[in-house]
């Protein structure tokens, strides 16, 4: 395959959510030469965001979505040593987790895939995280937006403690807090004092990016 | 092992000998702005049509949710469920992982009601059960803990363990105690629902515990959803699931389970079945003829 052509295939097959060969194509690529920056922006990155705008038009199903991004999952793991080498920035750095009392992922885990899907790095907590927990994770990876998620109304007040207890750290000013979860409305992001919520896993990616180019468009100005 | 449920009226027992109980949910405000928007207002007109669709759709029980964020969630559920009560005579689910919510709606409530839910984790158990106890009431019990949602038949198994102890701990009857043995999307996870099935049989054979559970959950991220879950409920049926709460207006669901009811020989020569085709016949003739 030429370079024309394994792009596409990488795409297609991304697409389809066929892991085997998604990995089998991306060692290819990288057997033929082909930089592991032009694999994730020419090929993985389109394919996922055409994966959420098909997820976003009723298009595609979670089933779908969730095969799909486990195929670039398996991309990446070859990918990341090989772009951490070339020195080439990840978009932006992401904690998510799962509030305290809440074991729910299936909505958490489609936007880690949609994040993933559009170059961030995305640091899962997993589930029943507690404040500590996404404290620790602040200091130690210095992400960029830290997310919450809940899928319960008796859990979604933990949004408000999370973001007490980050700011008692001290840490308030440093992360762009996003929240989110079914029950979860604007209004009642607002009234937590979280920055960005989103009902949907490739509106959340969308946000993700805008709060960040506004965040650094303040630092730089 | 029959739970029985009352309202000030009417008894509904829920067993493995019994006609399957359908559990009516969408008395819910989750997701819904304007119903959110009505209540923070104190206007309760909309329960008035969520109750009717439910109670005409074929609901045995009715789950009853005031989840509004940021509201005084207690006193919503009182009055939902006094207001309720007035309606109709269909014994109730009490639904709150608020425990001041749940005094206030088993305080309110005339009869035995069911609740939903508590967690097999010690701390909720020494909070929920207590107050199940002192009601007299029906205790929906999800096998989860701390750590999350257990992939495994035998996780499910050890914590529903540690759940009939402790309800028995709390000499509460084993009849009162159901147990919910999650049903998660079979979209993200392929093997989810075999788990869930082999679950409720184990359960079943076990301690002939009556078991609910959140039938719509299953289809979550699919297309025709209402078929899936028309697809399932029998599968669950038939490996001793007794209830489930689901949404009564979706008539092929209910109607998937009336069937395997007749098939599971739930009712007894069809005479369910046979009445109710009766009375779908009769409606259709009235508004033919404009009676």
């Amino acid at each position: 395959m030429n370079h024309d052509e394994l792009i596409k295939a990488l795409y297609d097959e991304t697409l389809m959510g066929n892991a085997p060969a998604v990995l089998a194509l991306t060692n290819e690529a990288i057997a033929s030469g082909m930089g592991p920056d032009t694999i994730l922006f020419d090929a993985l990155i389109p394919s996922l965001e055409e994966v959420g705008a098909r997820f976003e038009r009723g298009d595609f199903f979670v089933p779908e979505m969730l095969i799909a991004g486990k195929a670039m999952s398996g991309a990446l793991a070859v990918l990341r040593p090989l772009l951490a080498e070339t020195g080439a920035e990840s978009i932006g750095t992401y904690v998510m987790g799962t509030v305290k009392g809440d074991v729910h992922d299936i909505g958490k885990n489609l936007v880690n895939i949609m994040l993933e899907g559009a170059g961030f790095t995305v640091i899962d907590l997993g589930v029943q995280t507690p404040p500590e927990k996404f404290i620790e994770a602040i200091r130690e990876h210095k992400p960029d937006i830290v997310g919450m998620s809940a899928f319960l109304t008796t859990t979604m007040p933990m949004f408000k403690v999370n973001i007490h207890e980050i700011t008692k750290a001290g840490l308030r000013d440093q992360v762009i807090v996003m929240v989110g979860g079914a029950p979860v409305t604007q209004e009642y992001a607002d009234a937590v004092g979280a920055d960005g919520y989103a009902a949907d896993a490739s509106t959340a990616v969308r946000l993700a990016k805008a709060l960040i180019k506004k965040r650094r468009d303040l630092v730089s100005a | 092992m029959h739970t029985v449920l009352k309202s000030a009226t009417k008894t509904v027992t829920i067993g493995h000998d019994q006609p399957f109980c359908i559990i009516g949910e969408r008395i819910n405000p989750t997701g819904r702005k304007q119903f959110q928007m009505q209540l923070r207002a104190n206007n309760f007109s909309r329960l008035a049509i969520d109750v009717e669709q439910q109670v005409s759709g074929g609901a045995d029980v009715l789950d009853v949710n005031m989840g509004v964020p940021l509201t005084d969630e207690p006193a919503l559920l009182g009055r939902a469920i006094m207001m309720i009560q007035s309606l109709t005579d269909l014994p109730i689910c009490i639904d709150s992982s608020i425990i001041e919510a749940l005094q206030v709606g088993l305080e309110t409530y005339q009869g035995k009601a069911l609740v939903n839910s508590v967690t097999g984790e010690d701390d909720r158990m020494d909070l929920v059960l207590p107050l199940i106890k002192k009601h007299g009431a029906a205790i929906i019990a999800l096998p989860n803990d701390e750590t999350g949602i257990p992939a495994t038949v035998a996780e499910r198994m050890a914590i529903t363990e540690k759940i009939v102890r402790t309800v028995e701990k709390y000499k509460i009857p084993l009849e009162d105690l159901l147990i919910d043995p999650l049903a998660m999307p079979v979209g993200a996870d392929p093997d989810s629902v075999k788990i869930t099935l082999e679950t409720i049989y184990r359960i079943r054979e076990k301690w002939g515990l009556n078991m609910t559970l959140g039938a719509s959950n299953v289809s979550f991220g699919l297309p025709y959803r209402h078929a899936v879950n028309a697809a399932f409920l029998p599968a669950a049926m038939s490996h001793g699931l007794t209830s489930a709460v689901m949404d009564a207006r979706t008539p092929i669901i209910v109607e998937a389970v009336r069937a395997a009811d007749l098939l599971l020989g739930l009712d007894p020569w069809g005479a369910n079945w046979i009445s109710r085709f009766r009375s779908l016949e009769a409606s259709k003739a009235s508004l033919n003829t404009g009676v």
